[in-house]
Formats: structure tokens, C-alpha cells, sequence
């Protein structure tokens, strides 16, 4: 399964083995992740999943949809790598993805 | 601050609780009461994903089993709530235990409706609710066999639009005269109408059930005088609210568990969440409303006012429904007398109906319109007035529309 490393605003660093097909949310709230709160439960109607992509992997991860950047308008402190974890679904292609957590999700 | 919390019901508000109870500080006891074999887990999918069996069971579940151990919160399951003795502060439990409360979170959710006509326990009619109702469709659920509906409102439909997918023979019966009438304005029932038709099910409106035919299972459906042969039917036809153990203890209701804008009861020991409550909402009118929505923001309320710091409820109600590769998202509570903007062109399946009142944005249906339902529900939230001209332009951008 891909490995995904969420980091945290103090530097802590978590990495989770996260099923494909799975979306890296889900995954992350599996595992406890600190930080994803994901309200809607991965309706993309809440940006409480908001995450800030490693910017070596910003180009490798497919493009926004609509919804997603539409809805990341609304996100607090939202960056050019900003996405929203419950649209990122889990790929071969993203074993080694480090993503960081923003401090705060509202 | 409370000690002992009492949560019944394990679903969306329930599992909501625990989290805002946590995450606000609260380090007493927490013991969550649910009737089901599963902990929380999310409905909304049971009908789409689910039932179209592209979203394995393991994905519904709200939290892992190590959430609640870590929260420290204690999960009952397969175990109903008999009575609550609120003198005693406690509740009583169909395998003996009672258990004693500070606060009590009432999130029983609802159970579903069920019709009474002639033949209405046979074999082969199901409804769709809960996990186990799903997967006791599934072994049915084959292409090929043909499916009687009844109700065309988000239940109904979304079976409908997977059966359709999956090569079963799909007829709905509606008793209203159009589609999903109790939540979409006309352009939009019309719309959805056109699409499953073209999908290849068979619609038949202002159409009422009147019998399930059959000898040992269901054979067919007597509707608008005439019988439709059946292998297998599918009654959605909405929910009623768990307010029994409410009622029971003496709490007012009327068509739910009547709480205040802090999802407190008349009992400041006793609060409510979710699909169970009625409340005044945002507008000031009473209301019970059905969604994830209000479970999550209801429970959070319920979470600060447990722990003595109410804050007044006033989200906007959000909905949504997926049909085909249709999304269907709504925002805010549309009244008959709003006047309807359209935005964009029905025949492109990208469009939005907005309903205007006092010139305010008072509702929007999105239908696979992300900006114009996200954009919609944030100007329903700030009262925004907005030309109808400029709204139904879709060359201004929604962006641009907010900015005023």
C-alpha cells in the first residue's frame, strides 16, 4: 500500500499506509491523523480536510476539480498547494506523497 | 462541568458529539448507546456507492474502532435504550444495565416509513435505511429482475439510477406529479425526470399504491389500477422520527424531540441532535430537518451547551443527492413564493436554480455546479441580495456575482 507522511504544524511527522483507491482523507482518518477533521465525512462540503501538498509533489497530483477549488476559496489561509484531502484519491503513483496539515481547519 | 454524558444513538450526530465534546475540553465519562451490530457509520452512501458496489463496508464506517478508545469513550452496541428515568437521571437498557447521566444526548435518528395496503408484509419488499437493509438487497439486486419503487424522492431515485446502471428493470411510483417534490422546485424534477427516462426507467407519476400482489412472495404492484409484475420492490417513501423514549419520559414533541436553538430539551439535562429534533431554524420557522447537515452542526451545538457554553444554532441547511453521474447539491429552504432564477441551460446537465426572497438569496439547487451551490449556500449564510438579471447571467462568474 502507498505510504503517505502527514506533517504537522510542530514538525511531528506521521506516515500511514493508505489502501488505493481509498482518498488520502480517509486514510488519514483511519489513522488518527491529528488535524484532519473532515466534518462531511468526504462530501467536499466542509474544507475540513484542507492539506498542503509537499511542493515536490504539487505537479504529480491530478488538477483540481471545480468543487474542490471552489470549495478551498472558502479555506482558511488556503496556499497554491492547498487541496483538500478527501479529493485526493490514493494512487501507486503517490507512495512517498508528504503532505502538511495547516494549523488550524476552521 | 458535567461527569457522566449519555449519548443514544450511534450515528452521524452521536459520533459528532464525542469528537466536539473532546476537542472542547470535556475529560468526563462518555458512553455511546447504538441498536445496530456497526459503529457510526455514513447512510448517504448506502443508496449510491454502496448499493452500486463500488465502496467496500469498511469505507463507511465515521471513525476506527481506535477513535473511541482513544476518546474514551465507551461504545454499546446491538443494545436499545428501554426507558429514561430523568428523575433518576438514568437509563435503562434492554439487556438490564441502567446507566446513570449528568447530560444526556438524545441522536436516535429515524426509522422508516412503512405502508399498510393490502399486502405490504410480503416477501420481497424492502426498504433501505441501515447496512443490513442494503446488503439484503444486494442478494437481490440483479440485473435483469424487475424493480418496483415506490417513492420518487432521493431514497427512491438513487436506487432507481444504480438499478438502471446495473441492468435491472426499474419502475418508480410517485404519488405527487413530479419527481423528488418535497425538496427540488419544478425545473429541477423535470430535469431529473428526463434523465432517468432516458436511462430506461419507467416513471408513472400521480400514481399511488394500492396493493402488493402475490402468493408467497411479491409478484407484483396494483398502482393507479392497473398491476405491474414485480420480482422485488423498494419502498422509500421517507422516515418517521425515534422520539419514543422522549415521549416516554414526558419531553414535548410533535413530529420529533422539540429542542431550543442550543439543542437543549425542555430538560436543561437533556439535549438533542440530528434527524430526531425539531427546532426553530435560521428563518424562525419550526422545522425537522433530515441531513448530515444538521446532525454534525446540531451535535456541536449540543456539545458546547452540554458543557455550559450554548452558542445559538443558525447553519445553513445543506443537502445532496447523487443520480447517474449527476450531482445534486442544495442549500438553504426554499419556500413556494420565492421567485426562481435559472442559471445556465438544463440540456448542458450544468445549471443552478436560485430562489430569491425579498431579493435575498434564500435557496439554491446546484446540479453539477460546484460554484453556484458553494457560492449560493455562503450568500444564503450573509443575507446577500443579488439582481435576478445578474444572477441567471452566466457570463459574470459566481466569484464576480458574490462580490456584489
Amino acid at each position: 500500500m502507498p505510504k503517505i507522511t502527514f506533517i504537522q504544524p510542530d514538525g511531528t511527522e506521521q506516515t500511514v499506509e493508505i489502501a488505493i483507491g481509498w482518498s488520502v482523507m480517509e486514510g488519514a482518518v483511519r489513522s488518527l491523523v491529528p488535524g484532519i477533521d473532515a466534518d462531511c465525512g468526504g462530501a467536499c462540503a466542509c474544507a475540513t480536510c484542507h492539506v498542503y501538498v509537499d511542493p515536490a509533489w504539487t505537479k504529480a497530483l491530478p488538477a483540481r476539480s471545480e468543487m474542490e477549488e471552489t470549495m478551498l476559496d472558502f479555506a482558511q489561509d488556503a496556499r497554491p498547494n492547498s487541496r483538500l484531502s478527501c479529493q485526493l484519491r490514493v494512487t501507486s503513483d503517490m507512495d512517498g506523497l508528504v503532505v502538511r496539515v495547516p494549523s488550524s481547519q476552521h | 462541568m458535567p461527569e457522566q454524558i449519555v449519548i443514544i444513538g450511534a450515528g452521524q450526530a452521536g459520533v459528532q458529539a464525542v469528537q466536539s465534546l473532546r476537542a472542547e475540553g470535556y475529560t468526563g465519562a462518555i458512553t455511546m448507546i447504538g441498536d445496530e451490530a456497526y459503529p457510526p457509520y455514513q447512510r448517504p452512501p448506502l443508496s449510491k456507492a454502496y448499493l452500486l458496489g463500488s465502496f467496500a463496508r469498511e469505507r463507511l464506517f465515521l471513525k476506527p474502532d481506535a477513535f473511541y478508545r482513544e476518546a474514551g469513550c465507551e461504545l454499546i452496541l446491538n443494545t436499545a435504550v428501554t426507558a429514561i428515568d430523568r428523575a433518576a437521571k438514568k437509563v435503562a437498557l434492554n439487556d438490564g444495565r441502567t446507566l446513570a447521566y449528568d447530560k444526556l444526548l438524545l441522536a436516535t435518528g429515524t426509522r422508516v416509513r412503512k405502508l399498510s395496503c393490502p399486502g405490504a408484509g410480503l416477501p420481497g419488499i424492502h426498504h433501505l435505511r441501515d447496512i443490513a437493509d442494503v446488503d439484503g438487497l444486494q442478494d437481490v439486486f440483479k440485473a435483469g429482475t424487475r424493480i418496483a419503487i415506490v417513492g420518487g424522492g432521493y431514497i427512491g431515485l438513487e436506487v432507481a439510477a444504480v438499478g438502471a446502471k446495473r441492468g435491472l428493470d426499474v419502475t418508480v411510483f410517485e404519488t405527487a406529479d413530479r419527481l423528488m417534490a418535497r425538496a427540488v422546485s419544478k425545473p429541477v424534477s423535470e430535469f431529473f425526470a428526463d434523465e432517468h427516462a432516458k436511462a430506461g426507467v419507467k416513471l408513472n407519476l400521480s400514481t399511488s399504491v394500492e396493493a402488493f400482489e402475490g402468493k408467497e412472495k411479491i409478484e407484483g404492484i396494483r398502482a393507479g389500477g392497473k398491476v405491474c409484475p414485480a420480482d422485488l420492490v423498494l419502498v422509500g417513501i421517507g422516515v418517521v422520527p425515534n422520539d419514543m423514549l422522549a415521549r416516554e419520559s414526558g419531553l414535548p414533541f410533535q413530529d420529533g424531540i422539540i429542542v431550543d436553538q442550543n439543542a437543549m430539551t425542555a430538560d436543561p439535562s437533556v439535549f438533542a441532535a440530528g434527524d430526531c429534533t425539531r427546532h426553530v431554524g435560521r428563518e424562525g420557522v419550526e422545522i425537522r430537518l433530515e441531513c448530515v447537515q444538521n446532525a454534525i452542526d446540531q451535535a456541536k451545538h449540543a456539545a458546547l451547551a452540554m458543557l455550559g457554553r450554548p452558542k445559538t444554532y443558525s447553519e445553513v441547511p445543506w443537502f445532496w443527492s447523487d443520480q447517474y453521474d449527476l450531482k445534486l447539491q442544495i442549500a438553504g429552504l426554499a419556500r413556494p413564493t420565492d421567485q426562481l432564477v435559472l442559471r445556465g441551460d438544463p440540456a448542458s446537465r450544468k445549471f443552478a436554480v436560485f430562489h430569491l426572497r425579498d431579493g435575498a438569496v434564500a435557496a439554491v439547487e446546484a446540479v453539477n455546479a460546484a460554484p453556484e451551490y458553494l457560492i449560493g449556500r455562503k450568500m444564503i449564510a450573509d443575507g446577500a441580495k443579488v439582481a435576478p438579471e445578474t444572477l441567471a447571467d452566466i457570463s459574470i462568474p459566481m466569484k464576480q456575482i458574490a462580490q456584489g
